[in-house]
Parts: C-alpha cells; sequence; structure tokens
C-alpha cells in the first residue's frame, strides 16, 4: 500500500513549486554572477552559457527530492564548472593530436573531482571583469547593449528581442557576431587598469543609461515605457554602484535613474503621454526620490562632479517641487550650464535654453532656442520644435506656436508622442479661432 | 595571438613634407625599437604610394592585370606590422603609437588578428 495521501501529494507539490521558484530566483539574482565565473574559468562566453543552462536544468530535477542546498548559487556554480570538465575531457578524447584550446588546459587543472560547493563561496566577483568585456569599444554599442542584457542581465534572447522591437534573428545574430569577435580578437576578460578605468567606465554607464531610456522614452512602437528596461537598467546600476561604489558617476547615474523612474507611472495616462508640468505629483513614486536624493547626495560629496550626477540634480529639482510653479528654473538653468561645460550638444543646450526661458524670462529663452536652430542641426528633432511651440504659446505667439507644434507631429514617431501632439496643436487651434474677433486678432 | 596593423594614410602627391618625415621616422623607430626590444616585433613593412599599385583580379579562368590599388579609397594602405600581444588591449595600446600620417594625410590603423591555421601533421 504505497498510495499517497492527499496530504503528502499536497506537501509534495508545494516543494516542487518551491524548489521550482527557488531555482527561477537564484536564475534572477545570480546568474550574472554565476555567467561571470563560469566564463573566466572557461574563456568562453558559450561554453560558460551551456553549462550554466545544463546546471539550472539538474537543479530542477534534484532540488524538488534532495531539498534546496545551502547555498544555491554556489551549487548551481560548481554543477555547472563539473559540466564544463566532463566537456573538455570529452572534447581531448576527440581531438587528441590537436592542440587543446586554452580554456580546457585552465579546466583541467583545477582539482575537478575533488570540487565542492564550498570552494564557490568565496570566489571573487567576476561580474566587474565580464561589464567591461561586454562594453568593450572594439564592440558596436548595439552589441554591448545585448551581450550585457543577455549575460549579465541573464535575459533571454526574445526578451531582449521583444524589448528592442527587433526580430530575434536579428538580436541572436548579434550576440553570436559580438561573442565570436570576443573570442576571435582576443578581447581580454580583465577589468581595465587604473589608467584606463574611467574611459572605460565611461562605456559602461552609457550602456546601462541607454537601456534605461529605451525604456523609459521607446523610440518607437505604441507604448511611451517599457516599465520592465527600465527596472532592468536600474538593476544593473546597482551591480555597477556595488562593484565600483567609490565611482561618483555611478551613484549619479543610478540615482538619475531612480528619480526619473519615479515618475513613471504619472507620465502616461489612459494612453496618454502627460507632461511633466501636467503630471499629477502625488503619483510619482516617494520612496524612489528619497532613495534618489539620499544617493545623488553621497554621490556629491564623493566628487569628482560629472555629467551623470548633474543631470541627477536637474530632476531632482524636479521630483522636489510640489506643484510646477515651485520648480526652480534659475538652479535647473545654472546646473544645465555645468552640464554644457561636459556635453556641449545641442539637445542639453535646447534643455538649457527652455530653462532660461522660464526663469530669466521667455524673450531671453526663445532668442536662444532660435539662435540654436540657425544652425539646422535640430531641424529633425522633434522636442526642438516642442520646445519652441511651447515657448511662443506661453508668450502668446499663437501662430507661430501652431505652425511649430505641426514641424514636431511631423517629425515624432512614437504614437503616444505624435498622440499628445495632435491634442496641444488641437487645444491651440480652438483658442486661434476664439481670438478671430476684430478685439484680438492682431494678423 | 598575432595581431595585423594596418595603416591606412590619404596621400598626398609628393608625400608628406620633410619635417613630418623626420617626425614620421622619429615616431615609427621608437616604436620598433620598443617591440624588438620586447621581442614581440614579427614584421614591418612601409609601402611605395599606390601609383605603384598593380592588380591582379581572376576574371572567368583568366588573370587580368590592371594598374593601381584594388578599390578607390580615401586612405590607402601605406604599410603594416605583426606583432604578437597577448589580447586586443596591449594591440589597441600599440597602434595608439603609432603614427598613420605616413603618405602625407591623416589616416588610421586597422588592427586584424592573424588567423592561426591548424598545424599539419
Amino acid at each position: 500500500m504505497h498510495r499517497d495521501t492527499p496530504g503528502r501529494r499536497i506537501a509534495a507539490s508545494v516543494l516542487t513549486m518551491d524548489a521550482k521558484a527557488a531555482v527561477e530566483s537564484v536564475f534572477r539574482e545570480q546568474s550574472g554572477r554565476i555567467v561571470a565565473t563560469l566564463i573566466r574559468i572557461s574563456r568562453s562566453f558559450d561554453a560558460a552559457e551551456e553549462a550554466m543552462q545544463e546546471a539550472f536544468a539538474a537543479a530542477l530535477a534534484s532540488w524538488p527530492v534532495k531539498g534546496l542546498p545551502e547555498n544555491p548559487a554556489a551549487w548551481i556554480t560548481a554543477t555547472a564548472h563539473r559540466k564544463l570538465i566532463d566537456r573538455s575531457r570529452r572534447e581531448r578524447t576527440q581531438q587528441d593530436n590537436q592542440d587543446s584550446l586554452q580554456y580546457e588546459t585552465e579546466v583541467a587543472k583545477q582539482p575537478g573531482e575533488e570540487e565542492n560547493e564550498e570552494n564557490f563561496m568565496h570566489l571573487p566577483d567576476d561580474r566587474l571583469r565580464l561589464i567591461f568585456t561586454c562594453c568593450h569599444p572594439a564592440l558596436n554599442q548595439e552589441s554591448q547593449i545585448a551581450l550585457t542584457l543577455r549575460t549579465l542581465g541573464g535575459l533571454s534572447t526574445p526578451e531582449i528581442a521583444k524589448a528592442f522591437l527587433l526580430p530575434e534573428p536579428t538580436l541572436a545574430q548579434r550576440l553570436v557576431r559580438a561573442k565570436r569577435k570576443i573570442q576571435d580578437a582576443h578581447i581580454p576578460y580583465e577589468v581595465p587598469s587604473a589608467l584606463h578605468l574611467s574611459e572605460r567606465l565611461t562605456s559602461v554607464q552609457a550602456v546601462i543609461y541607454l537601456v534605461f531610456n529605451e525604456g523609459y522614452v521607446a523610440t518607437a512602437g505604441d507604448q511611451l515605457v517599457r516599465g520592465d528596461l527600465c527596472l532592468e537598467a536600474i538593476r544593473l546600476g546597482r551591480v555597477l554602484r556595488e562593484l565600483l561604489p567609490r565611482e561618483p558617476e555611478n551613484l549619479g547615474l543610478l540615482a538619475l535613474m531612480l528619480l526619473h523612474d519615479s515618475r513613471r507611472g504619472a507620465r502616461v495616462r489612459g494612453g496618454q503621454l502627460v507632461t511633466l508640468e501636467e503630471q499629477d505629483r502625488s503619483l510619482w513614486d516617494r520612496a524612489k526620490i528619497s532613495e534618489g536624493l539620499a544617493i545623488m547626495e553621497q554621490a556629491f560629496t564623493a566628487k569628482p562632479v560629472g555629467p551623470y550626477q548633474l543631470q541627477a540634480a536637474i530632476t531632482a529639482l524636479h521630483a522636489q517641487a510640489e506643484t510646477p510653479h515651485e520648480t526652480d528654473w534659475r538652479q535647473i538653468a545654472a546646473l544645465y550650464e555645468r552640464l554644457l561645460a561636459f556635453q556641449n550638444t545641442p539637445v542639453i543646450a535646447l534643455n538649457h535654453a527652455v530653462a532660461v526661458a522660464l526663469s530669466a524670462g521667455l524673450e531671453e529663452g526663445l532668442n536662444r532656442i532660435d539662435a540654436l536652430g540657425a544652425s539646422g542641426e535640430l531641424d529633425n528633432y522633434y522636442l526642438f520644435h516642442a520646445a519652441r511651440a511651447d515657448i511662443l504659446s506661453r508668450m502668446r505667439r499663437l501662430k507661430e506656436s501652431s505652425v511649430a507644434y505641426q514641424q514636431a507631429l511631423g517629425l515624432a514617431a512614437n504614437r503616444m508622442e505624435q498622440e499628445f501632439l495632435a491634442r496641444r496643436l488641437a487645444t491651440l487651434e480652438c483658442e486661434l479661432d476664439g481670438r478671430i474677433d476684430p478685439g484680438c486678432s492682431d494678423g | 595571438m598575432r595581431y595585423m596593423f594596418l595603416m591606412y594614410s590619404q596621400e598626398i602627391a609628393g608625400g608628406p613634407p620633410p619635417e613630418e618625415i623626420e617626425r614620421l621616422k622619429r615616431d615609427h623607430g621608437a616604436v620598433v625599437k620598443e617591440v624588438t626590444e620586447k621581442r614581440i616585433l614579427l614584421a614591418v613593412e612601409g609601402l611605395k604610394p599606390t601609383t605603384t599599385a598593380t592588380t591582379v583580379r581572376m576574371k572567368e579562368g583568366k588573370a587580368i592585370t590592371l594598374d593601381g590599388p584594388f578599390a578607390e579609397t580615401k586612405e590607402q594602405l601605406a604599410g603594416f606590422y605583426i606583432l604578437e600581444c597577448a589580447d586586443l588591449d596591449e594591440a589597441i595600446e600599440w597602434a595608439k603609437r603609432m603614427p598613420t600620417g605616413c603618405k602625407g594625410g591623416p589616416g588610421c590603423i586597422e588592427i586584424r588578428p592573424v588567423a592561426e591555421l591548424p598545424r599539419v601533421s
């Protein structure tokens, strides 16, 4: 008589569920760290990923029966390491007379049989090597992003493809090429020397911020915000802060993302884009704001000040204003001016001009905007026309404003942004119609 | 790993001015001296301008000989190094030190890992 009682069946299924959930949570939390270590051992992204996947499959089979190991991440790493050793042995037998690849000998040097999870509990964190290799300047930025999300972020290829609205084969191809280049050109798996660290760190920060921005302001498609990408970027930003906590720009970047993200829930209402000025500020995430502010202060004390810190400070001033009227535009203009010293781009100059318009005076701001427009560099940038339109409408130059909104509308690629501009334009035209009376019309 | 450093330079008729030639000699000389001492130099050569180039192309089983370089690009191959480097980062550091104005105009360095052919047994 070995029939399961209902009680035992439930207990077993709960255990299965727990084990499955544990496997998933270990994957989510630790796969970046595990794969980073396996790449160091195997010197191969593919071998490391494959071994890790096999180890997670083994965990799904073993944990429900034997229970959770004391240190699940170490268990996965040790199991994956054994798989790497098995694989290298198999390959060595197959190609006896050929030179063995470097990683095989590396693996063989390890005391294979005696490996146990204890050995992996005090391993150095290899994620820093991983992130610098993924963001190596010899890879193009698209590949840097894909590889970082795939390895460090633990996102699957379909997940990344979906997030960037790309066909899966395109993304898979991108990953294959990047991994092949790392292998073939011998891109080192190392933390750069102190001499090159800050320069190389810039490209790591840029990748993380691009992921965030792609989530925050989707450049194409029907959705304005893709929160999953924002959260992933913040997670990566936390990893970077954990790995290099003394770099003030790492703190600045994390603060900036948290402060922006605090407004995510208020930026879209009923499927429509809501501008900063019109947002319901009670919807802002206070916890994120206070965390962002605290990290930002830490960054500014650490010095030197860099562009992410300045942008965080600007975002913080918006976050701290209870109403749009209380926004400290004078301070924001001053911060943009400092930012221009780091990044003298037309887009930042445009933001500066808007802040000047809202603090020093609309006329002066508009003059600056028009001076920027004269170069023609911003002709195809919809926010240039939208900003100009906004200032013009505040100056009650409604006809010119309407023309500028139309130009912006013609350039915006995101559906929600288009709808927002169309609404603005409609409001403006109503106002214009209302003014068609002898008293108001001045041509 | 062996890396080839392909030096490209815009060609200016008559080549670089004399004082530029002195600088090129000095800078390449410094790199050559150092890589020789480190025993990582496998080859280094400069090339004559593309006005001396001949291109041979096989077409339908026949070799066609043409005057000039195979591609009309702004920057032309001016010379090369082959060095033994630990990894791409080391190679990039050497490339930063190689002058690129060898033919008078501005240029760049392309780093290519040498394909290691399987040993013939």
